[in-house]
């Protein structure tokens, strides 16, 4: 679309300026309790400036870094799914009066999102969801509502986490398509600044709000060489080739009974997981019966209530609910939706108290398979 | 997703544990294909999915049949006439009865798969001429839990249709057959070459009466089931209800056997 342009670290703060004057309420990474989360934002002193995520199986831990860098760590349990599929809300209130039942209207205003600092990896797992919730036959209006009038700030990672593996998903580490901004950070002699390119018509309109100039060649070619730089330096890998058939042909694997022995089936990697999509349904009623309500939930795979039907849990075994867990991650998905529902972020490793990780069941699948072949 | 709330016309017992609810759609009445469900809601305590069991033909009354085993479906059996019920749907893939044109029909029921299955049985003996035999293969637990006594003795009394039916455990009075439903399947009256079959009832059931009848030489893809899972919306989006990559919402509950069969063997899918 447009040139690359270069704001100076000194001018950031005017992008929040800019989405403010536009109605945008920005939320994006900031400090909390030892980790980095999702919230509200006013300004640059909000981010997360300085900070650093050391990230393996199991573990996160935040350190300073030796620089200022606004953007220097990755991504942390929240991911931005939680503004526009919420963990919790209500989908109607309903009241009995003499000619029926009526809807209450509930009028809530869906508040106007600029995501800051949205990882390449969490911008596909936005339009993986769009497809979920969006395409039909049946939408999710609610989604829809938040999702259309969202502003992307995408930041591309220039370092990459220890449970990173977007490379071996094809969603990272830069972001191609599906952000307002794509903003690179570049720090050093030079000077702190960043590297912004905008991606709409209402991107382009923004940037020309902030103090800029137009990028030099060499400033572009630090910033590839640095994404580079990233892309061979994941964490994780994970090899796709024939993944779908890989695990829908070995439903009985022993490895599943292996994992099923480990993991705790705490719903963790459901609830970090920025493409799960699975959510219950709550109805209760005011103590007088007058009114009802439906609260939405998010719900995870490895509970047994999940799959409960009369007479019991369908998939009492935890390895049946990993195996449903990651079938339908690195499988079923692809036939559901025409794409994977991983997107190599690398939570669902970082976050498992017990370190399961993926990409190492995946990969043991596989060479099992592959022994079984070399020995036929 | 906010249901559409229908009155109650009626409620009635069909068996010790099950009853049938008859809901007024109001003028326009409702549309539906045979095997398709609705989301019903009881005001404040919550939705579950319950196969349309009346005719498809009729669209001035909709029933449900439906048993009682948890705390929706209970506090179904008390509704009474005025009540209102939040109605969602009808969602789901039908029994394809088109594609069972000019061939042998056989349903094969077992318990309360019979309601389901009823509104196909509807429409095939409304359109009698179009098909060639009709059989009605149906097992219940005991005597006491035949489901549409009245009407499947006065199919019983039709010459253009088989019905046979077998109990589990019978009682001094019960002079049918005694066993498993599939048991049925080798003396029905059908050519297994021009047959298409429609299965409800639980999933073991199911399994082993596909089996049998893709044994007989019922093609696979020709012999049709209705699953059943957790559904929380009926629509797509909740998740609840996946066996592989199958929504059973959306992309069933009916299904060939030929679809599914490799996933039925394996446990806890
Ligand atoms: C497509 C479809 C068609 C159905 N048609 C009929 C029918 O015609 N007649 C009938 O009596 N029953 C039918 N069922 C089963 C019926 O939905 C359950 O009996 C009902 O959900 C039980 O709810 P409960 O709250 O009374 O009991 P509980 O057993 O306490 O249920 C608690 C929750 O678990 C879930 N659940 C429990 N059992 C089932 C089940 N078998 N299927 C799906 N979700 C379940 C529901 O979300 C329910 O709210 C059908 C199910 C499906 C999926
Ligand atoms: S992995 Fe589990 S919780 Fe996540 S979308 Fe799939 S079924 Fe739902
Ligand atoms: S499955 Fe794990 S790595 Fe993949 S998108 Fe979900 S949380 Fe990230
Ligand atoms: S019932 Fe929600 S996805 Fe099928």
């Amino acid at each position: 679309m447009s040139t690359t342009a270069v704001v100076e670290r000194e001018n950031f703060e005017e992008l929040f300026e800019a989405l403010r004057a536009r109605g945008y309420e920005s939320v994006g990474p900031t400090v909390r309790d030892s980790t980095i989360v999702y919230d509200h934002i006013e300004t640059v002193a909000d981010l997360p400036v300085g900070w650093t995520d050391i990230q393996e199986a199991g573990t996160y831990r935040l350190v300073r870094r030796k620089d200022e860098a606004l953007f220097g760590y990755v991504i942390g349990p929240h991911s931005f799914k939680k503004y526009l599929f919420p963990p919790r809300h209500t989908l109607f209130t309903l009241e009995k009066t003499s000619e029926g039942v009526k809807l209450v209207d509930a009028g809530d205003p869906v508040p106007q999102y600029a995501f800051i600092g949205m990882r390449p990896c969490e911008l596909a797992a936005m339009s993986i969801q769009d497809r979920v919730f969006g395409e039909g036959p049946f939408f999710d209006t609610e989604y829809l509502r938040r999702r259309q009038q969202v502003f992307v700030v995408a930041v591309n990672c220039v370092e990459t986490g220890g449970t990173c593996f977007c490379t071996s998903m094809g969603t990272g580490p830069k972001a191609l398509e599906g952000f307002d901004l794509s903003v690179t950070e570049l720090l050093g002699d030079a000077g702190h600044r960043f590297l912004i390119e905008a991606g709409s018509p209402l991107g382009e309109e923004v940037l020309a709000d902030l103090p800029h100039r137009a990028a030099e060649s060499g400033e572009v070619a630090d910033a590839e060489r640095l994404l580079e730089q990233a892309e061979g330096a994941m964490g994780r890998s994970l090899d796709t080739g024939g993944i779908k058939e890989l695990l829908v042909g070995n439903p009985e694997h022993p490895r599943w009974e292996r994992v099923g022995e480990q993991c705790l089936t705490c719903t963790n990697c459901t609830m970090v997981c920025p493409t799960c999509f699975c959510a219950t349904v709550e109805d209760t009623q005011s103590l007088d019966g007058a009114t009802a309500e439906r609260v939405r939930r998010w719900d995870s795979c490895f509970t047994t209530e999940f799959s409960y039907i009369h007479g019991g849990s369908l998939r009492p075994s935890a390895a049946a609910r990993y195996r449903q867990w990651m079938t339908h991650k690195l499988a079923s998905w692809i036939d559901q939706f025409g794409t994977s529902g991983c997107v190599g972020c690398g939570r669902c490793i970082t976050w498992c108290p017990v370190g399961i990780d993926i990409t190492k069941i995946a990969a043991a699948i596989r060479a099992s398979e592959e022994k079984k072949h070399a020995l036929a | 997703m906010v249901p559409r709330f229908m009155p109650v016309l009626d409620v009635w017992d069909d068996t010790d544990d099950t009853f049938t609810v008859e809901l007024d759609p109001g003028p326009a009445g409702f549309s539906f294909r045979p095997g398709q469900f609705n989301m019903l809601y009881v005001f404040g305590l919550g939705e579950v999915p319950i196969s349309i069991s009346g005719d498809p033909a009729t669209s001035g009354r909709l029933l449900h049949t439906i048993r009682g085993v948890g705390p929706v479906t209970s506090a179904m059996r008390d509704l009474a006439k005025g009540d209102l019920v939040g109605v969602r749907g009808p969602f789901g893939v039908p029994w394809p009865v088109g594609l069972a044109s000019s061939r042998d029909v056989v349903f094969v029921a077992g318990g309360i798969g019979l309601a389901p299955l009823r509104p196909a049985l509807y429409h095939v003996l409304n359109h009698r001429e179009e098909y060639e035999r009709v059989s009605l293969l149906y097992g219940v637990r005991s005597p006491h839990d035949l489901l549409f006594e009245d009407e499947v003795t006065e199919w019983r009394g039709r010459f253009d249709m088989a019905v046979r039916v077998t109990v589990d455990t019978a009682d001094r009075k019960w002079r049918g057959s005694v066993g498993v439903v599939t048991k049925l399947i080798p003396r029905a009256p059908f050519d297994p070459h021009n047959a298409v079959a429609f299965i409800c009832g639980p999933e073991i059931m199911m399994q082993f009466a596909a089996e049998e009848l893709a044994k007989s030489g019922v093609r696979a893809g020709r012999i049709h089931l209705s699953m059943e899972r957790n559904m929380k919306c009926g629509i797509g989006l909740c998740g609840h209800c996946q066996f592989g990559k199958d929504f059973i919402c959306k992309d069933g509950p009916v299904f060939t056997y030929e679809a599914l069969h490799s996933r039925l063997d394996v446990r806890e899918v």
